[in-house]
């Protein structure tokens, strides 16, 4: 059995060491003009120093340009496509169609991976985006164990699943923060809050908090959970699930090293030295994150196991 | 000042007069073969409906193959087309049963399907090759590099994102020659259609599946943390932080969409009543025809914005079409309010001779009362109501039962499919 890969987001250039040393297999790095919701800035300057420091420890670096494009940046867009074919990275993560379209006018030759989060939902869109360019399918969050193994079974391309951190709810192209404020006649608010990203709604009925932030590609609304499946990963392993992935999107430095490291170890663990070994350590990395857990964020385990009704 | 779209013959000046000869298809949507009926009596050109499987809204009325056979009948006698909406995102355990279902909707004579799921989209193409496909809205369909790919992907239509505003449709109708479908009226999602879960989390119920509880229309608290602590940004007394957006209008914007090129104009609302799709739909339709008859000359009548808000419940807003909306453009610690008019009753028949209208009660009413008769082969008028009987000629002091048979005379002559609303007072 193929090891899968652990797909970590660095918040900066000078983060990637830690990372690495923590033991990350890949990257996903970009910027907000392209990519959407990233737990690090990195124009282009920084994913040229990236991509070396990560090519030079072996490892593989994804760039997301998987915002919801309009005309006006779909020139910038191309630019950056080159930038990105000169560059050399190892994959350009995409949910809007003009990517495809893009690479194939401009003779892109960097694989694509398919992520257009929420509608990621069944086998054959996978195995479609394949057949036009996507060498992985990104699955959306809102699954079950059942059907993403089920994906997994008739996928043609690579299958990444998010195994830890908050998911994104909502997205609007709209300035919803911005508005409440203006709407209370609050300027002086926009001016000090607006690009922080330290904000939540409070939904008092569910007692449930939401990260909320607003940046280039509208308003952010995220999970009230941080999705945790460091103790539920056989299933995963055993179904050939191709990369794990851990979202780091606005969580500290430290918490993502130290989870990152944990998933390492269970990874290690079970293709090193077999699911025993995995089960053994598993609750202790458990309690390792449950100790750095911040209390706004409860840890649960997302869709996986949860049935959801329409 | 309006852009006007070049490259596509779209008008024609004849004896020195402007005329419009593209005009667009007014699409009005339906829950129920009545609604259909009716939206189509009332001048729409196309309907979109909802099948029994694969479709958003899984509460709003959906039609059997049967019933959908039954509305295409109907439309075709109107020169009017049907359009079948299988636009989820489907889970593996969605994908059984879609290619006889496809079969049974292209047999019905449904011209097209909307659809988001590419499974959908290529299954259609194989076993169903005479329906269009139109992509749906939940693929936020947002840049004409997009509308590219969908055109090399053979599709016949686009429904475009609701975040697409008219300088960017220009520009999608000059690069690509496809035809594209715009919301002007209803009701419509704050999240990019497609990219919102809120349903799912907050009460486990899948939005792109026709779950969604429309949970974006509720109110919440903004806090900010800092340093640990938790403090609210709202004072005493401010309305709660929301994101309920105002319901779409573009009444006013329907001569630049025309002067765009814009294939289709959608309006929203398969849940709504028929009195809704009614007013809603024999304005537009009137705004047209205006329009593209005489450009030059053409204004919006008052009386057509105050019948389109008989039956509006929530403030409207023009959205994204003339800009980036801002809060003026949201609903903040108002909900929405009752109708301005009630639908009272649905004409049934007109006797010309004794001048006796049969109508079918839809709301209590009773003699007195003074009532607003409307149609598409009628001027709107006010009548007060005389003495009512019922079927059986017995007379009646009130008319308080939903969908009994009321008769009553009235002397300007009426047909059937006029209606019969009453002012909420």
């Amino acid at each position: 059995m193929k090891k899968p890969e652990l797909l970590v987001t660095p918040k900066s250039v000078k983060h990637i060491g830690a990372l690495i040393e923590a033991g990350a297999d890949a990257f996903v790095i970009g910027e907000q003009q392209f990519g959407l919701r990233l737990a690090g800035e990195f124009p282009v300057s920084d994913v040229e120093l990236a991509t070396q420091l990560i090519h030079g420890a072996g490892k593989k670096v994804y760039v997301a340009v998987n915002a919801i494009f309009h005309n006006d940046r779909l020139d910038a867009l191309e630019n950056y496509l080159k930038d990105m074919q000169r560059i050399g990275v190892d994959a350009l993560i995409f949910g809007d169609p003009a990517v495809v379209v893009a690479v194939r006018e401009l003779d892109i030759t960097i694989p694509l991976h398919w992520n257009p989060e929420t509608i990621a939902t069944n086998w054959f869109q996978a195995n479609y985006w394949n057949e036009r360019g996507a060498k992985r399918a990104v699955l959306a969050r809102e699954l079950s164990i059942d059907e993403v193994v089920e994906i997994k079974k008739n996928a043609k391309p690579e299958i990444e699943v998010q195994i830890h951190g908050m998911t994104c709810m909502f997205q609007s192209k709209r300035s919803l923060l911005g508005n409440y404020f203006l709407y209370r006649d609050e300027v002086m608010e926009i001016e000090n809050r607006k690009a922080n990203q330290n904000m939540f709604l409070h939904d008092k009925e569910r007692k449930n908090k939401y990260p909320i932030y607003e940046d280039l590609n509208g308003t952010h609304i995220f999970s009230p959970n941080d999705m945790c499946l460091i103790d539920e990963l056989t299933e995963l392993f055993q179904a050939g699930i191709d990369s794990l992935k851990f979202d780091g999107v606005l969580q500290t430095e430290e918490y993502i090293n130290t989870v990152t490291n944990c998933y390492r170890q269970a990874i290690d663990a079970y293709f090193d030295n077999g699911e025993d070994a995995y089960d053994e350590i598993k609750d202790v990395l458990l309690e390792k994150i449950e100790e750095i857990q911040p209390e706004l964020r409860p840890l649960d385990t997302g869709f996986i196991f949860k049935e959801t009704v329409y | 000042m309006l852009q006007l779209i070049e490259n596509e013959k779209i008008r024609e000046t004849i004896d020195g007069k402007r005329i419009i000869t593209k005009k667009p298809e007014l699409l009005a949507p339906a829950g129920s073969l009545e609604k259909l009926k009716v939206a189509v009596h009332y001048g729409a050109d196309a309907v979109f409906i909802g099948g029994q499987e694969f479709g958003l809204r899984s509460n709003a009325g959906n039609f059997s193959i049967e019933e959908m056979r039954e509305g295409v009948e109907f439309a075709k006698k109107y020169g009017a087309v049907i359009y079948v909406t299988t636009n989820i995102f489907a889970h593996n355990e969605n994908m059984a049963g879609l290619e006889e279902y496809l079969e049974a909707i292209e047999e019905a004579g449904v011209k097209g399907i909307i659809v988001a799921d590419p499974l959908i989209i290529e299954t259609c193409r194989k076993v169903a090759p005479k329906l269009e496909i139109h992509l749906s809205t939940q693929q936020s369909l947002s840049n004409w590099k997009a509308v590219k790919y969908w055109k090399q992907e053979g599709l016949h239509r686009v429904v475009l994102a609701r975040e697409v505003g008219a300088e960017e449709m220009l520009k999608m109708k000059e690069e690509v020659d496809i035809e594209i479908e715009a919301f002007v009226h209803g009701a419509m999602c704050i999240a990019y259609s497609g990219r919102c879960v809120l349903s799912n989390h907050m009460t486990a119920r899948d939005s792109n599946r026709g779950g969604c509880c429309q949970s974006c229309r509720w109110d919440y608290d903004l806090y900010e943390q800092v340093d640990g602590e938790e403090k609210a940004l709202f004072g005493e007394g401010d309305a709660p932080f929301a994101m309920s957006p105002k319901d779409l209008k573009l009444i006013e914007s329907i001569p630049h969409m025309i002067e765009l090129g814009i294939d289709s104009l959608k309006v929203e609302g398969r849940m709504k009543s028929i009195h809704y799709v009614a007013t809603v739909i024999s304005v537009y339709r009137k705004v047209i025809d205006a329009y593209c008859e005489d450009p030059e000359n053409f204004q919006i009548k008052k009386e057509w914005l105050e019948e389109l808000d008989r039956c509006a419940n929530r403030a409207t807003a023009s959205s994204f079409f003339e800009g980036e909306p801002g809060y003026e453009q949201q609903m903040f610690g108002t909900h929405a309010s009752k109708m301005k008019w009630d639908f009272a009753g649905l004409v049934l028949d007109y006797d010309q001779e004794t001048q006796m209208v049969t109508l079918q009660q839809r709301n209590y009413f009773k003699p007195g009362d003074t009532v607003e008769f409307f149609g598409p082969d009628i001027e709107s008028f006010k009548f007060e109501i005389g003495q009512i009987w019922d079927e059986k000629g017995n007379e009646l002091e009130v008319a308080n039962h939903p969908l009994q048979i009321i008769k009553f005379k009235c002397e300007r002559p009426l047909f059937s499919y006029n209606m019969m609303r009453k002012e909420n007072i």
